[in-house]
């Protein structure tokens, strides 16, 4: 392999019924400060059907080209098909890096590509950098449950390929009327010759949690004791409309549903604003939601761990902390609906 | 039905200490257990042997004390287990991971065809869940990640149909067999085992093969020659410099954390608020 | 069918897994079911094995079993409040070859002995309960595990499931234990480096050394505490009966933070990093609480038998040379084909006839004299501290004129009587 003739950063452009997935578009934040180190393009990777319409949103994204296949059989996401559709894009092209969103779907392809074109992959990516003496891709992920973080290089192949999680990249601003290079391409593959079928998608809307994606979560922890201190938390989010999120314990108790819980064996959540009350601050909690924009612990246990994570700490009851926020921020924010309408 | 089940002694990392002073891993601080993922694996495969017969064989790569991970999958209701074990197969990433297990599948598949090869979510230790889609690719046969329910088997007709996790909810797909899943931890809960099968186990040698005992090894394939990414620096996690504590009672206190929290007062308008 | 093995043992304490070990090295079929995640996970001790008792099971052990540091050096501490008197013995010859005891941590060393025993060919279980002995026209045939179809048989059972062991008392062997027969123990490991220990300790590396502390740690109940070296830890402990704790309302850990925090400990250990906290209970009811040892297919080893010398802290040699005779005794029966009580009844005559029946007999009284006379905790250690002091301290006081003030204070307290009826009832207690 000649690891010079690669050249270039890509971008896998995850898209639900038309629509981009909002890691991509993180990637392609994150992959532009890439491409523009290395000096290259940023080349975003579209398959589905009917998305000719999407290019334009992701040059303005900040993608230079993008290569777009356009077929039926591409509808649905499925492993065989997607494989054989970006192994082909990349022997052709030769990308020397390229990301994908840790998605379900994300981590399905890179994991197949990786082998298909038999090149390393370094999975659940937090930061990206370049080593620009020696042009190598420098992905760092937290490994061992948090405990350590460590920087996996790929030396001789190409692509150098990552998944990175979602809501850890930021997007840049889009930039109206920027613009680039469409780049068609096909694929080569009968119906009839595929081994998978989607019988059925199930998007599941009537559930709201939705963790990874919550612009605010209330977490609540042991502190809150039972239902009714549980109560309290889940009314202190309703009134911010927030989502609630809650350790492991309190699943544990039957407070609420596995799907909300926040950490290591739950979701890894990275919302602008994450309340703790009532959480000491496990490890195993802190890697779901360290990447939190601001962290606010509200612990009666000035010693607690959760304070060494979070940005803003209250050290107090939260059985009287918490009555007063829902309070205030009730009054606060019919204010800041108010700015909203003037506007 | 044959089942083949791929399965990691992983070092629990719950209890893992990091060394202050070199920044690695002690490994010999963590106990070392069946990756908790393989273990639903395992069961999901007792499950289907269950319903429709058959014979489970689990695959391991690792060192020699792996094999008792081996012995909790034959607690857990396997039958057969092989562990491929060689100086050679040492510092492999994934993609010669994925290579040296499907040498070794290949080997079994030798000695009897297989219809379904499962495969953990994820090992713990490395949190990729690249190797299942690799063995699939490398085996020319279809994978299924992230498979929360095994709908139904098919086995006369050769056909699968299972439930996959998506983001939102989840897609139900139809496969023809073999074909490789890979499992979520919902899939099960792992039964309590029976005594007889901890009596099996504790006596359980499984077979233990080397590279030689493999057929067509491409040497370069394999362990660190054959993986091509490296571990660069490591460093323990950033720790913040800890949270502004928010002083006075509690009313003052509350006044102050919502003007903080309204400097994002974006975050409402668009909502705005109720 | 369930399957059939000669000898099912119930417990891989070191009781049960000496008894195991040597029946599968006499080539029977045995199954060893231990509840905890694995040997030794939950097990509980100071920490000083003996080297007699280990090394007739394995010879030359101490090449290559887990064991902390040789003993080299075993004091006695007596506490006043603020002082204490001490004594002991250090040898070098305790630090070669063939060594006396040894600090060990349990749930390194269980885990090493039980592979032993597995290499011998014994089938280990974990994470398995034995809820109850199965028994058919009165004989003991196997057991009943927690497990879905948890039944498995044997010729004999062996039950080495410890101080508590409820099989026992299923079976009729024994009582409830008394509150007075049983001590509550607290223990913690602290983390300490190496040379901080040899430094404190006055050691060298693979030195150890052992201190029983007596007087003031147990704030006046029956009991004692105790500091042990490990490589890079210290033990440090303290149980009392449990009727003396109840007697006082206080709980274990409480005890245990009184001890750390006593003056002459706390130098020690100060700032030792907690990294282990443990609580069990120790048999020391003695020769009156042993039950009876041998049933119709089932025997009685180790702490479950009751069979600890709470005096000189011995309790892992008494449970191995137990788990050896038991084998003993299996291996005989096996030959003659006779697991009746019968059949296995040389069991019971060899403990009674080796050191454990005699130890224990001696001591017979021991406890229940010091638990009836409080004044040998409560008074005679901290007039041994003010003994001491007066004596040492040189202030111009003829030493004569010193001794018989020093005899005064012992006999100001009980009067002269008294301290030679206590005196004689010590010595008749221990003699
Ligand atoms: C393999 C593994 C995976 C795990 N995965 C996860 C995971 O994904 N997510 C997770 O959350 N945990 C996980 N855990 C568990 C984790 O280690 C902790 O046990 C758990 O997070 C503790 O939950 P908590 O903070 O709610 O409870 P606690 O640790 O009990 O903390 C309760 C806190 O509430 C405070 N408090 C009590 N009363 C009040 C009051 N009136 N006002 C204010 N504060 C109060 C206390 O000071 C304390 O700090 C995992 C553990 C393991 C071993
Ligand atoms: C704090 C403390 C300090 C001590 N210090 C010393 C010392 O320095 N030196 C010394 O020689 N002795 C000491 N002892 C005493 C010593 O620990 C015991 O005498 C010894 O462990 C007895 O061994 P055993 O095998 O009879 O019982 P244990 O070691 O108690 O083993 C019993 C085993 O049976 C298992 N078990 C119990 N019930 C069941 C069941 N139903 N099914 C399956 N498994 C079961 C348990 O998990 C355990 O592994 C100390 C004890 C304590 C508490
Ligand atoms: N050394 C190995 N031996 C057997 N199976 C493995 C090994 N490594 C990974 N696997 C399988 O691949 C899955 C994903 O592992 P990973 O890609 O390492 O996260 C695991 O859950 C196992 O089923």
């Amino acid at each position: 392999m000649k690891v010079e003739e690669y050249k270039g950063v890509w971008v896998f452009i995850e898209q639900i019924e038309g629509n981009v997935v909002g890691v991509s578009l993180e990637l392609l934040g994150a992959g532009r400060a890439l491409a523009d180190k290395l000096e290259v393009d940023l080349c975003g990777v579209l398959l589905g059907q009917n998305v000719k319409h999407i290019p334009k949103q992701l040059f303005e994204y900040g993608a230079d080209k993008v290569y777009v296949i356009d077929d039926p059989i591409l509808e649905n996401y499925r492993s065989e098909t997607y494989m054989k559709a970006v192994g082909d894009l990349v022997r052709k092209y030769k990308p020397e890096i390229f990301l994908y969103g840790a998605t379900s779907n994300g981590k399905d392809l890179a994991s197949a590509v990786a082998t298909e074109v038999m090149t390393g992959l370094t999975a659940d990516t937090t930061m990206l950098d370049i080593d620009l003496e020696n042009r190598f891709f420098e992905a760092s992920r937290p490994a061992f449950g948090g405990n350590i973080m460590a920087t996996i290089l790929c030396k001789k192949h190409r692509p150098q390929m990552a998944t990175v999680r979602s809501k850890v990249m930021k997007a840049i601003d889009p930039q109206p009327g920027r613009t680039g290079e469409v780049i068609q391409e096909k694929i080569k593959i009968k119906e009839d010759d595929l081994r998978t079928k989607v019988l059925q998608i199930v998007r599941d809307t009537s559930k709201k949690v939705n963790l990874a994606e919550a612009d605010i979560i209330v977490s609540a922890g042991k502190g809150v004791k039972d239902a009714n201190g549980f109560k309290l938390v889940c009314d202190l989010a309703d009134v911010l409309n927030a989502t609630v999120g809650a350790s492991r314990d309190v699943v544990e108790a039957g407070l609420i549903g596995h799907a909300h819980q926040v950490g290591q064996t739950g979701e890894t959540v990275t919302p602008k604003l994450y309340f703790a009350i009532g959480i000491s601050g496990a490890v195993q909690h802190v890697v779901g939601m360290n990447n939190s924009e601001t962290i606010i612990a509200i612990n009666n246990d000035p010693n607690a761990q959760i304070f060494n994570a979070a940005h803003y700490g209250i050290v107090g009851d939260l059985f009287e902390i918490v009555p007063l926020l829902i309070q205030e921020f009730k009054v606060a924010l019919k204010e800041v609906g108010g700015v909203k309408t003037h506007a | 039905m044959h089942i083949v089940v791929c399965v990691k002694q992983v070092p629990d990392t719950k209890v893992i200490k990091v060394n202050p002073k070199t920044n690695t891993l002690d490994r010999s601080s963590a106990p070392a257990i069946l990756n908790p993922y393989d273990a639903h694996a395992v069961e999901e495969a007792v499950r289907i042997k269950q319903q429709h017969g058959g014979k489970i064989t689990v695959v391991s790569m690792g060192p020699p004390q792996a094999i008792n991970a081996i012995r909790k999958c034959i607690e857990i209701g396997a039958d057969e287990g092989v562990l491929i074990s060689d100086r050679a197969f040492a510092g492999a990433d994934t993609l010669a991971t994925s290579y040296a297990l499907t040498k070794a599948i290949e080997k079994v598949q030798k000695q009897e065809p297989i219809d379904l090869i499962l495969c953990g979510k994820h090992a713990i230790d490395g949190d990729t869940g690249q190797v299942g889609p690799g063995i699939a690719r490398r085996m020319s046969i279809p994978p299924i990640t992230n498979v929360i329910k095994v709908e139904n088997v098919a086995s006369k007709e050769g056909k699968v149909e299972v439930r996959r996790k998506i983001e939102n909810g989840y897609e139900i797909l139809q496969s023809t067999t073999p074909c490789l899943l890979t499992v979520e931890k919902e899939i099960n809960e792992v039964a309590y085992s029976p005594l007889p099968n901890m009596i099996k186990a504790a006596k359980y040698e499984p077979a233990v093969w080397s590279v030689k005992d493999l057929d067509d090894v491409d040497m370069t394939k394999l362990g660190m020659k054959g993986s091509p990414t490296v571990v660069g620096k490591m460093w323990p996690p950033a720790k913040s410099a800890g949270a502004k504590l928010i002083e006075g009672d509690a009313k003052s206190q509350v006044k102050q954390l919502i003007s903080i929290v309204l400097e994002k007062r974006q975050l409402f308008e668009q909502k705005g608020g109720r | 069918m369930p399957e059939k093995f000669d000898v099912i043992v119930v417990g891989a304490g070191p009781a049960g897994t000496a008894c195991a070990y040597l029946c599968a090295q006499k080539g029977l079929k045995v199954l060893l079911i231990e509840r905890g995640e694995y040997p030794g996970a939950k097990n509980v001790m100071g920490g000083i094995l003996y080297r007699k008792q280990t090394e007739e099971i394995i010879p030359e052990f101490w090449k290559e079993a887990p064991l902390e540091r040789p003993v080299i050096e075993q004091k006695f501490w007596f506490l006043g409040k603020e002082s204490m008197c001490s004594m002991g013995y250090k040898g070098k010859e305790w630090a070669t070859e063939p060594f006396n005891n040894f600090t060990v941590l349990r749930a390194q060393f269980d885990q090493w002995f039980a592979k032993k025993a597995v290499e011998q060919g014994v089938l280990l279980i974990n994470e398995t309960v034995v809820l109850e002995c199965i028994k058919e026209n009165g004989k003991v045939v196997g057991v009943r595990t927690d497990r879905p179809n948890g039944e498995v048989y044997a010729d004999v059972v062996v039950l080495a499931d410890g101080v508590n062991s409820l099989l026992a008392k299923s079976l009729g062997f024994r009582k409830n234990i008394k509150p007075d027969q049983v001590a509550l123990c607290a223990m913690e490991v602290l983390n300490m480096p190496k040379a901080k220990i040899n430094d404190r300790f006055g050691l060298e590396d693979n030195e150890g050394c052992s201190i029983e502390i007596f007087g003031d740690a147990t704030q006046g109940q029956l009991g004692t505490a105790f500091m042990y070296t490990n490589k890079e830890s210290i033990s440090i402990g303290v149980g009392t009966t449990l009727s003396g704790m109840i007697r006082a309302k206080v709980k274990p850990y409480e005890l245990l933070e009184y001890v750390k925090n006593h003056p002459m400990i706390r130098p020690y250990i100060h700032d030792g990093e907690p990294a282990e906290y443990l609580a069990h209970l120790i048999p020391e009811g003695g020769y009156h609480a042993i039950p009876k040892l041998v049933g119709n297919g089932v025997m009685i080893v180790g702490d479950a038998a009751q069979l600890v010398n709470a005096v000189h802290r011995e309790g892992s040699n008494m449970a191995m040379a137990s788990g050896k005779m038991a084998a003993e005794a299996i291996i005989k029966a096996k030959a003659n084909n006779n697991f009746s009580e019968n059949g296995l009844d040389s069991y019971r005559t060899s403990i009674y006839d080796s050191f454990i029946g005699k130890d224990l007999k001696k001591y017979k009284d021991l406890a229940h004299t010091f638990e009836a006379h409080p004044q040998y905790m409560n008074e005679y250690i901290p007039l041994m501290n003010r003994a001491a002091s007066q004596f040492f301290t040189i202030d111009g006081t003829p030493k004569r004129e010193k001794q018989s003030k020093i005899m005064q204070s012992f006999t100001a307290g009980r009067g002269k009587f008294g301290v030679v009826q206590d005196i004689y009832r010590a010595w008749k207690v221990m003699k």
